[in-house]
């Protein structure tokens, strides 16, 4: 059971939230101008990394906001969380 | 009366209290503080169970819960199958027999309560033995909230069956004095029989507490919360593997002083010791000094350890060093060890001489349990000189102590708890200092080299009957057999040989079993390591993790302010997520079928009423709440007026339909959307999603409100009429309040807001109260109905009436791979906006293929039934050969008063393009004909809404 | 006169059976209904919300706090958002009051009295009844007076607000659809404690 620093309310349980996938994947400032393979490499692939990686989580049972959180997927050990609109985008598309 | 075996004072039971059991038949006599082994042993009970592939007779070889052999099923006072005789409590009217390694489920519910309850404390001290209750002395005298854990029934661990002293007393009075000055702390809670089963992430820890059958809860599981763990877990003795170890009579030397000083049982009467450790020797003059005759200490090494050594000298006990025992004789119990002298480099054996006795007790050396570290992710290392998997490295918050780390003495361990409770209260900002250790008996820090296979004697077959899993009765053989088939992970070799997968998880064999694979593969024991150790570290029963979420309260159920009335009108219910709607409302002796049919007339030529509360509502409000609906819908919303209504529909960003609803204008800046009743929270979610973390720029506020407000339905072509009597403030004309828009009114004294909207095709209005006035408010729109006959209908009639529409039930009709063009809905998808969620994957070529499935009407052939929903279509007449082509199937269908036939909906592959076709559909072993239609059937033209 | 002038609160059906689980010297537990009850939203840092801290007469809390005037109890549930809880009646008056003080700044001030109601729990057992099903720490050390707290109680959603008067007790917000079932689960929760 995960202990997950909600920026807002503090830690809880993992079953209090919901989990969003890898984070910084801005939506396309304008999809139309994308072609069918860019607009599909939005839509359907995400990392999947052993090791260090920066998602998202929304405490579904809290205060509802999102955020962003660094978690190694290999050992759980949570290495920062932060509010969402204080987090830079790392990936666009 | 308690057994020949039972000596006349001594040990933690109450010789005042009696206890009758029976077991495999036999009705027997122990005492309170008996476990169920130690009343067995008392009558020269051995054999207790027999092997699960053999079938060979299997005895006591533990005292605690790494027992690998003494499976029982208890029969009474409840049938609970696969525990441990030595962990069983001994109680008056127990009845048990042993199995042959697998036990059977009642058929019968248990009747017992089971429950949970989460906890929170900075230290979890796991473990009540010499190093537990120090750290837990230690964390608790600095403030810390403690929680002591431990599977026994009284605290002390080791100390409860070692006889030693503290203090120049009976350790187990300092382990009193120590458990007292826990007990009066406030911040402290002591559980004793709990077992901590599972160490999870951020030291949130399983543990479950055994109440006993007379308390009301039988079992408690405890979610603990730990700032800090001392894992305070003990050791496990391990046996020794020669041939024929198995035989009932053969016993951990640990396990037999255990049964001496705790339960004053001699658990034989003349005893050979065979140990590669010196822990052993202890255990052999104890049973000495109570009686036992000890035939010979066996010890492998090349020498004794002198100050053992000396003491057996004093006591006439043999000592054979550089010898082993390599068989043994008896069947239902060991009648004698086989020794013989063995070459600890060549392993040659030398002639063998025989030891008649009815007790072979045996030291391995001791598997620190460190089962809870590792699930912790604590990684562990083979010391050579301890011969065992220790803790090594560190894991914050986590402090193993004691003989879990590997400490041998009882100073030793009172020492490490004492550090770890200090250490732990540190880590918490606390001022914690460690009490002096109270004395102990000098003994030298015992050592041990590890024997992990005798050769053996036998020629032939080899291995057959060196038992290396008791509980799985698995041998030598099996993993020469794992080894020669090219496996060299213990991983791979466990699953081959099922060692380590029993009830106990090999406990008592794991290690053994990499050292015997080490020796095969001539590899190091370090690298070959052990397997994972997983949770729960003993077994759990379902009920005590299902605890009180079972039955009404398994799952919550939502209802309405109107449920009550539902109910008494005798409504079946249809659950709708958590929701619990009325399904349809049938008169006396009416069926279901009749009872729709009715229902759907009532709507469509007269006037019905449904309790439509559980749609989802939620509050946008804000400068930019049109930009951002514009943004979720495929529609367009911002140009909605105030007072009017609109149906939406939402995708997700692939373009699927996701939830639909309507938006209605509240304000300047203000709208109430709906979402379908099962959806409300996942909109909810993907709104905040987007607005959050994409759109921040929008100033736009969410606001769940579906409980605020309690919503009917009243719909058919006399709705109107019904509205007029019990609605004051409304001009209810077509032309002062059109279709689709809304207003404020007063029903039955209460402030209402009413809509235009029809899920029916009919005349309808949707009637919004507050929660609270819900049921007066339908109770008033009933009166009113009541000389127009109103009629209350389910969520079946609603479902059939605007299937007659082919209004789509998201959810049902559509699955997540369904575009609104498939619906026949890109009437509904803006063209004029620039991006909304969804746009541009409507483009991707696979949404723009033209045998994509769409949904259509279907129309059985005359004489034939309702089809059932899920019902697959295919475009011959004759199934072809497998695989059959599928054209689709069928999501929606019922029988229709107001068609005259049964009807379906179904998403069908380029289905617009084949209405008029006739296709099939699968039922049973049956090919029924179908027509496709368009998937409107009725009123085609609209012209019902307004009345 | 409540039930004339409110209607029917959610657990009016279970009055006796919540009557009927509770016990003095242990436990107690009743429903609390009809509260006023509004959703504010503002930005914490603007001019508005000094603005509607001056006009409740508490500054708006942080997260997890709460604030309490004479009349209402302001509940930090999030960074820009409060539940207000006032007395019968009063939910009019303090939207007209918020609205008022956040002066067409962007901001967003809702009605949910009827959302959701209120279940007192009290008494010397009140934290172990709640902690069978709410995974937070309670204990006064951790949730002290001026907290609450917005987690799951059971298999539902609730608010908990420390309510303390003379025991200590717990306020529980539950949405009005979940409120049979919690109320049933709290009756469950309690019934070693005697009632």
């Amino acid at each position: 059971m995960m202990l997950i620093p909600c920026p807002w309310c503090g830690p809880r349980n993992e079953t209090e939230f919901h989990y969003g996938g890898q984070a910084g994947v801005a939506y396309p400032r304008d999809p139309q101008a994308l072609s069918d393979a860019e607009w599909a490499q939005f839509l359907f692939f995400r990392d999947n990394p052993k090791g260090v990686f920066a998602e998202r989580w929304m405490h579904r049972s809290g205060c509802r906001r999102w955020f962003d959180l660094r978690r190694d997927t290999a050992t759980n050990e949570i290495l920062g969380a932060g509010a969402h609109e204080e987090q830079e985008r790392t990936v666009s598309v | 009366m308690s057994g020949p075996f039972r000596l006349a004072d001594g040990g933690r039971i109450d010789r005042e209290r009696p206890v009758s059991f029976r077991f495999d038949g036999r009705d027997l006599q122990g005492f309170a503080g008996d476990t169920l082994a130690s009343a067995l042993l008392a009558q020269g009970v051995h054999q207790v169970a027999t092997g699960i592939r053999y079938g060979r007779p299997r005895g006591v070889l533990a005292a605690g819960p790494e027992e690998p052999n003494a499976l029982v099923q208890i029969e009474k006072p409840f049938p609970e199958p696969m525990l441990t005789a030595t962990t069983v409590e001994l109680r008056e009217g127990l009845e048990a027999v042993g199995l042959p390694g697998q036990g059977r489920l009642s058929p019968d519910p248990d009747p017992a309560r089971y429950d949970a309850v989460h906890e929170h404390c900075d230290v979890l001290v796991v473990g009540a033995g010499p190093a537990g209750l120090s750290a837990a002395l230690a964390a608790a005298r600095s403030g810390a909230r403690v929680v002591l854990a431990d599977a026994d029934t009284e605290f002390g661990g080791g100390l409860l069956g070692s006889g030693e002293m503290l203090d120049h007393a009976p350790a187990l009075e300092w382990v009193e004095r120590a458990r007292a000055e826990l007990a009066r702390r406030s911040e402290v809670r002591l559980l004793p029989r709990t077992t901590v089963t599972g160490h999870y992430d951020a030291n949130y820890l399983i543990a479950v507490e055994d109440r006993g059958p007379d308390a009301f809860t039988r079992q408690r599981t405890w979610h603990i919360r730990a700032h800090e763990v001392v894992l305070a877990t003990g050791a496990h003795e391990r046996p020794l593997v020669f041939a024929d170890n198995d035989r009932p009579g053969t016993m951990l030397a640990g396990a037999a002083r255990t049964y001496l000083h705790r339960y004053a049982v001699l658990p034989g009467r003349r005893a050979v010791v065979f140990t590669t450790d010196d822990g052993a020797y202890a255990a052999a003059l104890d049973l000495c000094g109570a009686g036992v005759e000890i035939a010979a200490v066996v010890d492998a090494r090349p020498e004794a350890p002198p100050f053992w050594a000396k003491r057996c000298a004093e006591q006439g006990i043999p000592v054979r060093t550089g010898h082993a025992v390599v068989g043994t004789t008896g069947e239902e119990h060991v009648t004698g060890a086989r020794v013989a002298a063995l070459d600890p480099d060549t392993g040659a054996l030398g002639p063998e001489e025989h030891h008649a006795c009815d007790l072979l007790l045996v030291s391995g050396g001791w598997n620190p349990a460190v089962h809870l570290y590792s699930q912790a992710r604590g990684p562990l290392a083979y010391d050579e000189a301890a011969g065992a998997f220790l803790p090594s490295g560190s894991v914050p918050g986590v402090h193993p102590a004691g003989a879990a780390a590997g400490l041998r003495t009882t100073a030793q361990c009172l020492s490490s708890g004492a550090v770890a409770g200090v250490q732990a209260a540190s880590r918490l900002g606390l001022e914690a200092t460690a009490a002096p250790r109270p004395e102990t008996d000098p003994h030298p820090v015992p050592k041990g080299r590890p024997l992990w296979r005798v050769p053996d004697p036998d020629a032939g077959d080899p291995g057959r009957t060196q038992f290396v899993d008791l509980a799985r009765d698995a041998t030598v053989a099996d993993v020469e057999k794992a080894v020669g088939a090219g496996l060299s992970s213990v991983e791979h070799i466990k699953r081959f040989t099922t060692i380590g997968t029993g009830h106990d998880q090999g406990r008592t064999s794991g290690t053994v079993s990499s050292g015997i694979i080490a020796g095969l593969l001539g590899a190091d024991l370090a690298e070959v390591g052990t397997t994972t150790f997983r949770a729960p570290y003993s077994p759990v029963s379902f009920a005590a993790l299902a605890g009180r979420e079972r039955g009404e309260l398994y799952d919550p159920i939502r209802v309405t302010a109107m449920h009550d009335w539902h109910v008494e009108q005798g409504a079946p219910f249809e659950n709708v997520g958590q929701w619990k709607r009325p399904w349809y409302y049938p008169r006396p002796g009416e069926s279901m079928e009749a009872a729709v049919l009715r229902e759907c007339r009532a709507v469509r030529t007269g006037v019905g009423m449904q309790d439509v509360s559980t749609l989802g509502k939620i509050d946008v409000q804000g400068p930019d709440a049109a930009e951002f609906l514009d943004l979720v819908y495929t529609n367009m919303m911002s140009t909605l007026k105030l007072g009017r209504i609109r149906y939406g529909l939402m995708c997700h960003a692939d373009g699927m339909v996701f939830d639909d609803g309507t938006v209605m204008r509240t304000g300047e800046h203000r709208y109430l959307i709906s979402t379908t009743s099962g959806g409300a929270a996942g909109v909810l979610e993907h709104l905040e999603d987007w607005l959050q973390t994409e759109w921040t720029h929008l100033r736009v506020h969410l606001t769940s409100v579906t409980e605020q407000w309690a919503t009917i339905a009243l719909a058919g072509p006399r709705s109107r009429e019904v509205l007029e009597r019990a609605c004051t403030g409304i001009d209810l004309d077509n032309a002062d309040f059109p279709f689709m828009s809304w207003r404020n009114g007063t029903i039955a004294g209460r402030r209402a807001r009413v809509c235009r909207i029809s899920f029916s095709g009919e005349l309808a209005f949707e009637i919004n109260v507050p929660w609270w006035h819900g049921r007066q408010v339908w109770d008033a729109l009933y009166a009113a109905g009541e000389p127009f006959g109103i009629t209350p209908y389910g969520t079946e009639t609603m479902h059939v009436l605007r299937a007659e529409k082919g209004f789509p039930i998201v959810g049902q009709d559509t699955d997540g791979t369904v575009t609104p063009q498939d619906l026949g809905m890109g009437w509904a998808v803006s063209k004029k906006k620039a991006d909304f969620i969804g746009a541009r994957s409507f483009s991707r070529p696979d949404n723009t293929r033209t045998d994509r499935k769409q949904l259509v009407g279907l129309i059985p052939a005359a004489g034939e039934g309702v089809l059932p929903e899920g019902t697959q279509i295919v475009e011959t007449r004759v199934l072809p050969r497998p695989p059959v082509p599928m054209l689709g199937h069928v999501t929606s269908s019922y029988r229709s008063a107001a068609l005259g036939t049964p009807f379906a909906l179904a998403l069908v592959k380029g289905g617009r393009d084949r209405i008029g076709q006739t296709v099939y559909g699968h039922v049973g072993d049956r090919l029924v004909p179908v027509e496709i239609t368009d998937p409107v059937f009725y009123d085609k033209e609209g012209a019902r809404r307004d009345g | 006169m409540t039930a004339d002038l409110y209607g029917a609160s959610p657990l009016a059906v279970r009055a006796d059976a919540l009557a009927a689980s509770s016990s003095p010297s242990t436990v107690r537990i009743a429903e609390v209904p009809f509260r006023a009850q509004v959703t504010l939203r503002v930005d914490p840092r603007g001019a508005a919300a000094e603005r509607i801290g001056a006009a409740l007469g508490a500054a708006l809390p942080g997260p997890g706090g709460v604030a309490r005037t004479e009349r209402v109890a302001v509940l930090g549930l999030g960074p820009d958002e409060w539940l207000l809880v006032g007395p019968e009646g009063a939910a009019q008056g303090l939207q007209d009051t918020l609205t008022a003080a956040l002066d067409r700044a962007f901001g967003a001030v809702v009605d949910v009295s009827a959302h959701r109601t209120i279940v007192q729990v009290s008494g010397p057992k009140a934290r172990e009844v709640l902690n069978k099903g709410c995974a937070l720490d309670l204990h006064p050390r951790v949730f002290a007076s001026d907290r609450c707290a917005q987690t799951d109680v059971a298999r539902t959603s609730a608010i908990l607000m420390r309510h303390d008067v003379v025991e200590p007790g717990f306020w529980v917000f539950v949405r009005a659809s979940f409120a049979r079932y919690l109320a049933d689960w709290l009756i469950d929760a309690a019934a070693e404690y005697g009632g």
